[in-house]
């Protein structure tokens, strides 16, 4: 960068004091405030391996109690919590979490960001999670937890006498994850597509970036079907709505198809980032770029795309006509191309370079044969015909546990020695590393390889004990003392990462010699770069020659924080051409309370108090609306910013153009995704029955037809405000917000005056209970974007927005975009489907 | 009645051959560990040997004793021999790939492999699979409609959690009502009509083939052929409640002849049982779930007891069928079987279990 005038060192102390003062994490118990992507990255990320390790525990447990026939060291109800327990904590308090934790913590450095666009989304998100991980975790320590098994199959979890509240934990303590879930699956979206350092187009993204895109793609599309399907299943359990019961006209086999439209994605959303993460590590042992970028991006997509249309290979013993299994089977048998091709990828990389062997690149070589293990019994499950006899036996019990602990906890493993240094600015132990890995590699397959014989030989699933003599015991024997060598491993990575390393030399910064971005970040800052590069190779660090000591040295964007305010670049989706100079939000507890009130929510309704449910909800609202206020849309005081080398952009970005549209926009296709889970559940009963309405009346078509268009009026009220407002005439704008507000009102009365009059009874048959969902799903859309027409008239009044500062009512408009597409979908199918019939 | 049999012989449990189904809460014949407290305890109860040779084989998918089975028994047995020389074959390759050599491969190589090892050679195999396991799908489970005429059905009913079994009136044998015991003949198709009474089971006989779901409010259809005689036994495989792992029925594939004989008397029942021990079955309520056909107990809440004797196991595979675990079982059925709805009937005198128990254990 020799164009710009080279500061002087007094100069860039007084920027680095600048900078560090405006990313100062705050000490005392306001620590925990802070919103700053390596604090909630480490915080998201501990907490994720502290519930795996708890989980582990139950593993053991449920090992002890196997591991001898006829043995009673649990309980029969003690074991079917545990399993439960386990799988469901594995699969969404690690699996999951532990990739967005990941994530929030390496992405803006590899991608020459400051900072995620949304930092206090991240640290809800962290806090959601966190809280309902304790609630669900918890409930064991009284006997309540979860006991039907991590897939909550009805009749068996929809029988209150049998499940307890044990079932409500989960579906209440999960649907509160699920929204943080997403909240960070957005986040990582808008991060990844808008965020990246100047020059880093969309083909020169690290690895790790395509892999996190795809996958937030993927949460965002796998986790609302299983939202949808808990407010099914709640609804069923707290009022008695027939979805899944069969002598009302439900069926248990809709919540099948829902949790695996989720379950089977949610193994690639779990799988793809542990690949994402051996794509970092490879080719930074074999020291050269990976071979092969574009097969690999083109698998890693293509894996996303067909893991949405597997989810029959669960259900291959359900009944389903064999035609449909055929379609699934061949579905199954394609995924593994891709994922093969991601295998290859990594071996023709190391067979390319000079491999330096070290302990990432131990437990990543070991994961992958561990991995592939699983990936050839996952070809044979595929088969029908094989899956018939190995479905729910222990064949699958190891079957999932190759592909998962090898394409995953291995993988994690592996970053997690490989990234230490990012942390602490020290490796961990190489000798310590060495011993995890032989007891971990070793003890998981005296552990899981049993299982492969012992469930071909008869041993079915989720069993508590089982009798002498039929051929299992060894076999049990054995995966239980494996399963303790494997513990032992995983209890040295533990210890290797908490014990003291002060007097551990220091590393050099970037110690392994890797070439992307991630590793100019510096353990003892929280800037994340000093300033944001120009990029222009996949491999920065090895292709530009002194870009680390030009970024250092503050010639690059952004040197410094004139105003005091936390700021990263945007960028264009494709060609990361600088737009704006972004305002991020900083250390806030508002963020702590959102968490708090809405997880009281869910808690509260786990035990029908609904005046803490409702006071919660109030609180959640004005947390949410006092954040929004103040955290977004800020108008800045200037229009504009000088970003350094000659570059100057503004500050306040409306439309498309800006993050927050981006956010909206990508929230309501997960939304519209959950809803969509709704309508495919409406006609679901339609195929399942001669008459799905089971003789009762139907809403009609005036009122559902009055609702659709009523909301069509206050769509164009919405169109028109938008209009206005650009037209500079702020009375005319909150009149016509006004008189949407209204319509909007009388779209939501005449939607729920359909079923209502109709005296439809949700009680009774599946058909009411399925109207009234949906229109109750649409109903409570049209109330919060009344929420949202009058955030914005208050706006418009306390003079926050104006023809160039229109951020929130263009934002509002999308939504209205979305409800009305809901609201024409809903009415026009309940109104006019039953006459079309 | 029993004795009158030909085969009688090879499923008396009392002969050398006696092939008799492993239950639950038996002694612990190989494996002496046992950690649980009360486990150890257990050890003093009376021990039935289940005896050794033949049992490990009876819920094996990997001794295959029907059509079903062994079509995919040896499809099996192909994948995991092709996914071990797979397995090598990348191992092995990785292997390599990690020492070092003189000289790295060049990147048009390593493209190669990834086009060949990562694509060609998967699509190729995958779909040779694919085409071979769909194209056997409709050969191992027909679709009936193609079939003329039907096959009869055997209705098996799932509940918690034991299997209720209706045999349908066919060639003058007349329909008639049996629990967690299925008796089929060899070398014939068989139907079965599955359904569930409360949750999802999952009838699944290993031996024989593959499993079909039983699910609330659906009826599914599966048919299996046995090729072989023998003893065999069926687990739930559907996590189905607190005692999803204490439910699974007996199979016993017989001769035709033999087969016929035994559900002509089946439908008859037995009313020669022991006179105080039917007394006192009535007198304390049992019979107000549960049917003993040839007698005055025919509720049908419960599983039928008729010959219940001649059954391998209490309680849906829980135990062994003595007179001791009857008694026990009947004194506590919680006790044995957590969750079970039966209640426990500890109330009464142990005189009075034994000669109900008794009874039962002598209709055969």
């Amino acid at each position: 960068m020799t164009d710009t005038a080279e500061l002087s060192s007094e100069e860039r102390g007084a920027q680095e004091a600048e900078l560090r003062e405006v990313w100062r994490t705050p000490s005392g118990w306001r620590y925990w405030t802070s919103v700053n992507n390596s604090d909630i990255g480490l915080w998201y990320g501990s907490a994720a391996f502290l519930f795996m390790l708890f989980a582990g525990v139950l593993a053991l447990l449920v090992r002890v109690q196997l591991a001898v026939p006829d043995n009673d060291f649990l309980s029969a109800d003690t074991f079917n919590q545990a399993f439960t327990l386990h799988g469901t904590v594995m699969m969404f308090l690690f699996a999951v979490p532990i990739f967005e934790a990941v994530a929030i913590f390496l992405l803006p450095s590899m991608l020459g960001a400051r900072e995620l666009p949304f930092p206090r989304l991240s640290a809800f998100g962290f806090w959601s999670f966190a809280l309902g991980g304790v609630f669900v975790c918890g409930s064991i320590l009284f006997g309540a937890a979860p006991n039907t098994g991590w897939f909550m199959y009805p009749p068996l979890a929809t029988d209150k006498e049998y499940s307890g509240i044990g079932a409500d934990i989960w579906l209440l303590g999960l649907s509160f994850i699920e929204v943080a879930s997403i909240a960070a699956a957005v986040e990582l979206i808008v991060g990844i597509m808008k965020c990246r350092a100047p020059g880093m187009r969309i083909n020169m993204m690290p690895l790790f970036a395509w892999y996190l895109l795809i996958v937030a793609g993927m949460i965002l599309f796998a986790f609302p079907p299983l939202i949808a399907g808990d407010i099914l299943f709640e609804m069923e359990r707290m009022f008695g709505w027939p979805f899944f019961d069969a002598a009302r006209g439900g069926d248990p086999l809709l919540w099948q198809h829902l949790f695996w439209i989720f379950g089977h994605p949610e193994v690639y959303i779990i799988f793809l980032p542990a690949i994402a993460l051996m794509a970092m590590i490879a080719p930074t042992f074999a020291q050269r770029p990976i071979v092969g970028y574009s097969w690999i991006v083109l698998a890693a997509v293509g894996t996303g795309f067909l893991s949405f249309g597997l989810w029959v290979h669960h259900m291959f013993t359900t009944g389903l006509p064999q035609i449909s299994l055929a379609f699934f089977s061949a579905a199954s048998e394609a995924v593994a191309i891709p994922t093969g091709v991601q295998i290859f990828v990594f071996i023709a990389t190391m067979l390319a370079g000079r491999v330096i062997f070290s302990v990432p690149m131990l437990f990543g070589a070991g994961g992958l044969a561990i991995f592939v293990i699983g990936g050839l019994t996952g070809v044979m499950v595929a088969l029908v015909p094989v899956d018939w006899q190995a479905h729910d036996t222990y064949f699958i019990v190891a079957h999932l546990h190759y592909v998962l602990i090898g394409g995953m906890l291995f993988p994690v493993v592996a970053g997690i020695y490989y990234y230490y240094p990012l942390l602490n600015a020290r490796k961990l132990s190489d000798r310590l590393g060495k011993i995890a890995f032989w007891l971990m590699f070793i003890g998981f397959n005296v552990a899981f390889f049993p299982m492969h014989l012992a469930g071909l030989r008869g041993m079915p699933r989720r069993v508590f004990t089982y009798p002498a003599d039929i051929g299992w015991d060894w076999f049990n024997l054995i995966s239980t003392i494996g399963a303790f060598i494997f513990a032992a491993g995983v209890t040295i990575v533990v210890v290797d990462v908490l014990r003291p390393k002060h007097r551990q030399p220091k590393e050099e910064q970037n110690p392994w010699n890797a070439g992307t971005l991630e590793w100019i970040s510096e353990p003892e800052e929280k800037w994340g770069v000093r300033s944001i590069p120009i990029i222009r190779s996949r491999y920065p660090i090895w292709d530009q020659p002194g870009l680390v000591e030009d970024i250092k040295a503050g010639r690059y964007y952004l040197p410094d924080a004139k105003d005091g305010a936390r700021e990263t670049l945007v960028t264009s989706v494709l060609d990361a051409e600088p737009l704006q100079c972004l305002r991020v939000g900083g250390t806030s507890v508002l963020s702590i309370l959102a968490a708090f009130s809405l997880g009281g929510v869910f808690i509260a309704l786990t035990f029908h108090w609904w005046i803490v449910t409702a006071a919660c909800a109030v609180i959640t609202l004005v947390a949410i609306v006092a954040w929004l206020w103040t955290g977004t849309a800020v108008i800045p005081r200037d229009e504009m910013r000088d970003v350094g080398l000659g570059k100057t952009l503004p500050l306040y970005m409306s439309g498309p153009q800006s993050v927050g549209w981006w956010a909206m926009f990508i929230t309501m296709a997960g939304d519209g995704t959950a809803y969509a889970s709704l309508i495919f559940g409406y006609f679901f009963y339609w195929t399942i029955h001669n008459d799905f309405t089971g003789g009762h009346a139907g809403p009609g078509l005036l009122w559902p037809l009055a609702a659709a268009g009523l909301f069509t009026l206050a769509w164009l009220a919405m169109l028109l405000a938008r209009r206005v407002n650009g037209g500079d005439r702020p009375a005319l704008t909150r009149l016509l917000l006004l008189l949407s507000l209204l319509l909007t009102l009388a779209a939501g009365g005449a939607g729920l005056a359909g079923p209502y009059f109709a005296g439809m009874d949700p009680t009774v048959h599946v058909y009411p209970a399925i109207v009234w969902v949906v229109t109750l799903w649409t109903v409570v859309h049209g109330g919060v974007g009344i929420v949202m027409q009058l955030y914005c008239l208050t706006r418009s009044l306390a003079g926050r927005m104006d023809r160039h500062h229109d951020m929130d009512l263009r934002n509002v408009v999308l939504y209205w975009h979305f409800l009305v597409i809901t609201a024409i979908t809903s009415f026009g199918v309940l109104g006019l489907f039953p006459e079309l019939r | 009645m029993f004795s009158d049999w030909d085969i009688g012989a090879i499923f008396d449990r009392d002969t050398i051959d006696g092939a008799s189904l492993p239950a639950h809460k038996s002694e612990p014949y190989r494996l002496r560990i046992s950690i649980g407290a009360r486990a150890i305890s257990r050890r003093a109860l009376p021990i039935l040997l289940a005896p050794l040779s033949g049992c490990s084989g009876v819920q094996s998918a990997l001794a295959p004793a029907g059509e079903e089975a062994a079509a995919i028994f040896q499809l099996l047995l192909v994948m995991v021999v092709g996914g071990a020389l797979v397995w090598f074959a990348v191992v092995g390759l990785l292997l390599h790939a990690a020492r070092r050599r003189k000289a790295p491969w060049t990147e048009e190589q390593a493209s190669r492999l990834i086009l060949f090892g990562g694509v060609a050679f998967p699509v190729a195999v995958l779909l040779a699979l694919l085409v071979y396991a769909v194209w056997l799908m409709p050969v191992i489970r027909p679709w009936f409609t193609r079939q003329t005429p039907e096959p009869e059905m055997i209705e098996v009913t799932g509940e918690q959690f034991w299997w209720r079994i209706r045999y349908p009136a066919a060639d003058g044998m007349p329909a008639f009502q049996t629990a967690n015991e299925l008796r089929l003949p060899v070398g014939e198709r068989v139907a079965f009509s599955l359904k569930a009474a409360d949750v999802i089971h999952s009838f699944w006989i290993p031996a024989l083939g593959g499993k079909m779901d039983m699910i609330p409010g659906r009826t599914n259809t599966l048919s299996l052929l046995a090729t072989k005689t023998g003893v065999f036994r069926a687990p739930c495989a559907e996590f189905c409640g607190t005692s999803h792992a204490l439910m699974a029925f007996s199979v016993i594939v017989m001769e035709r002849a033999d087969y016929v004989a035994w559900r002509r008397a089946q439908a008859m029942g037995d009313g020669t049982g022991g006179r105080e021990g039917e007394r006192l079955f009535a007198f304390h309520g049992c019979a107000g779930c549960h049917g003993i056909r040839g007698t005055a107990s025919a509720a049908s809440l419960g599983p039928d007891l008729t010959f219940f004797g001649q059954r391998q196991t209490v309680g849906a595979g829980a135990l062994a069928n003595t007179a001791e675990n009857v008694a026990r079982f009947i004194r506590n059925p919680d006790a044995v079987k957590p969750g079970a709805k039966m209640p426990a009937f500890d109330m009464l005198a142990d005189g009075e279990i034994t000669a109900i128990a008794d009874y039962l254990v002598g209709l055969k």
